[in-house]
């Protein structure tokens, strides 16, 4: 597996609007540079471009200008884990994550995943079955069924409640730390992005582009500490006044 | 298992009172050309037994079973094209259209008249007159794909025959049932006026013979063999496929 350095130079994306009126540029002059490994959170307000940014990025969104590079310059590994978990509601959630996996993958890679995520018991279960909080693990065991070298999550935890939401941050970084990527969080949640991220990028209201960075180099248990948290978070919020 | 069985019930005496009041009819008129259903079902025995009947159900059937999967093949790539591709759909739309609103009947002649009267004629016939609807169902299956899902299958690289056959596929099966039920019914129909115009077997050219004999027990015998063919076809294989491949939900 390799890991993967991702810069971005995004000169501009625009949505096209009807007979060329009411066009919308979601991103303008957007560049910034992610290392291998690196856990970075795309922090910025609602509707500033974050997931159109993750959309370029994974190549789904190819109608833009600039570049974005990836290490080595092949094409990496993508494991995209979407606001709504978009499973295959025709498929159990075993056949959801064996769908994603490589030819020739093991066989009991699916199930170790699924043991991780907490889902063996629901593996042959249809997705209209599972909660809202299941999906979203298989949604994040489907991310990982890929051996992604870039991990790509778009505010994987809203709509849950607070607990649930704690859990599947641990359950990330524990699937993180087993199976190291570099990964991107989009997220508008402050406390999420400073509990989280090794470095956050800050991104303008929409056309989105980066204006600040703050990297955290505390080690993520310290962050437990409600004053070190309090501390982040106020160091985030004057990044974001200035 | 109650209820299903008294609907059972109450579906087999309805049946036995349209049977009850078309003998009754049958006595009152009295007349030749107005069997009762003992007759009939007599003559429907009798025809079985001599091989007869089943001789032209057979024909009947391959006929449908071939234009039928010409048609949703067909049609089927067609119309899932036009569905992607804007182009071919702006393209091959008002020829669609055009052949939506031809009448069977003139399709049949003409390829009768081009092709001869023969097998390839009748089966392209009727394939041709069941196409358009197939192509528009489709259409309209393909265009309704949901995107998100789109958006995930490419983000995650899958492979043509991957993404066709787990995420495509199964957004289209309910649109490949409509097209097929749709299908079948307007076939059951065309088929044997296209029988009737240019061939010398099967349920429709039988029907023609008996016509111009004026043999109506016949007649309907032969109606009826062909009706409960279509039910069980219908009962038999395209309720439990539908329950099949609509289980997720």
């Amino acid at each position: 597996m390799m890991t993967t350095e991702l810069t971005l130079d995004i000169a501009e994306k625009r949505y096209p609007g009807e007979n060329g009126r009411g066009a919308v540029i979601a991103l303008k002059g957007l560049r910034a540079r992610v290392s291998p490994n690196e856990f970075c959170a795309l922090f910025g307000p609602s509707g500033c471009g974050k997931s159109t940014l993750l959309n370029i990025i994974a190549g789904i969104d190819r109608s833009f200008l600039g570049k974005v590079g990836y290490g080595g310059g092949r094409i990496p590994c993508v494991g995209y884990v979407f606001q709504n978990p978009r499973l295959l509601p025709w498929r159990t959630v075993r056949e959801n994550i064996e769908l994603v996996q490589r030819r020739g993958a093991d066989p009991r890679a699916a199930d170790e995943l699924l043991g991780q995520v907490g889902l063996s018991e629901a593996a042959e279960s249809y997705p209209a079955r599972l909660s809202g909080g299941m999906a979203r693990r298989a949604s994040l065991a489907r991310a990982f069924a890929v051996e992604p070298d870039l991990l790509l999550l778009d505010e994987p935890f809203v709509s849950l409640d607070a607990a649930a939401a704690d859990r599947l941050r641990e359950l990330l970084l524990r699937l993180v730390s087993a199976q190291p990527a570099t990964v991107l969080l989009v997220t508008h949640d402050a406390e999420e992005a400073v509990t989280l991220a090794d470095r956050i990028l800050l991104l303008s209201p929409a056309p989105g582009r980066v204006l600040g960075e703050m990297p955290i180099p505390i080690p993520r248990e310290e962050r437990q500490n409600r004053s070190t948290l309090e501390k982040l978070l106020a160091e985030l919020g004057s990044l974001r006044t200035t | 298992m109650t209820r299903f069985r008294a609907a059972l019930a109450g579906r087999a005496i309805s049946l036995l009172l349209l049977l009850a009041l078309w003998e009754g009819a049958a006595e009152l008129v009295h007349s030749r050309l107005f069997p009762g259903a003992v007759a009939v079902l007599g003559t429907l025995i009798d025809e079985l037994a001599n091989g007869e009947l089943l001789h032209h159900l057979d024909a009947t059937l391959l006929r449908v079973a071939a234009a039928f999967t010409v048609a949703m093949v067909v049609g089927s790539v067609i119309g899932i094209a036009m569905g992607f591709s804007r182009a071919l759909d702006t393209l091959l739309d008002s020829w669609i259209v055009l052949f939506l609103n031809l009448p069977a009947l003139v399709i049949a002649v003409l390829l009768y008249i081009w092709l001869g009267l023969t097998e390839a004629a009748a089966v392209g016939a009727v394939a041709l007159s069941k196409l358009p609807t197939v192509v528009v169902t489709l259409r309209e299956g393909t265009r309704a794909l949901d995107r998100d899902i789109a958006a995930m299958a490419r983000s995650f690289r899958l492979g043509f025959w991957r993404r066709f056959r787990h995420v495509v596929l199964p957004q289209l099966s309910p649109y490949f049932l409509i097209a097929s039920r749709s299908g079948l019914a307007l076939i059951w129909k065309i088929v044997l006026v296209v029988e009737l115009l240019g061939r010398s077997d099967g349920i429709g050219y039988e029907i023609q013979v008996f016509f111009q004999l004026f043999d109506i027990r016949r007649l309907i015998a032969y109606a009826l063999a062909f009706v409960a063919v279509v039910l069980a076809i219908e009962w038999g294989v395209l309720l439990p496929l539908e329950r099949r491949l609509l289980r997720w939900r």
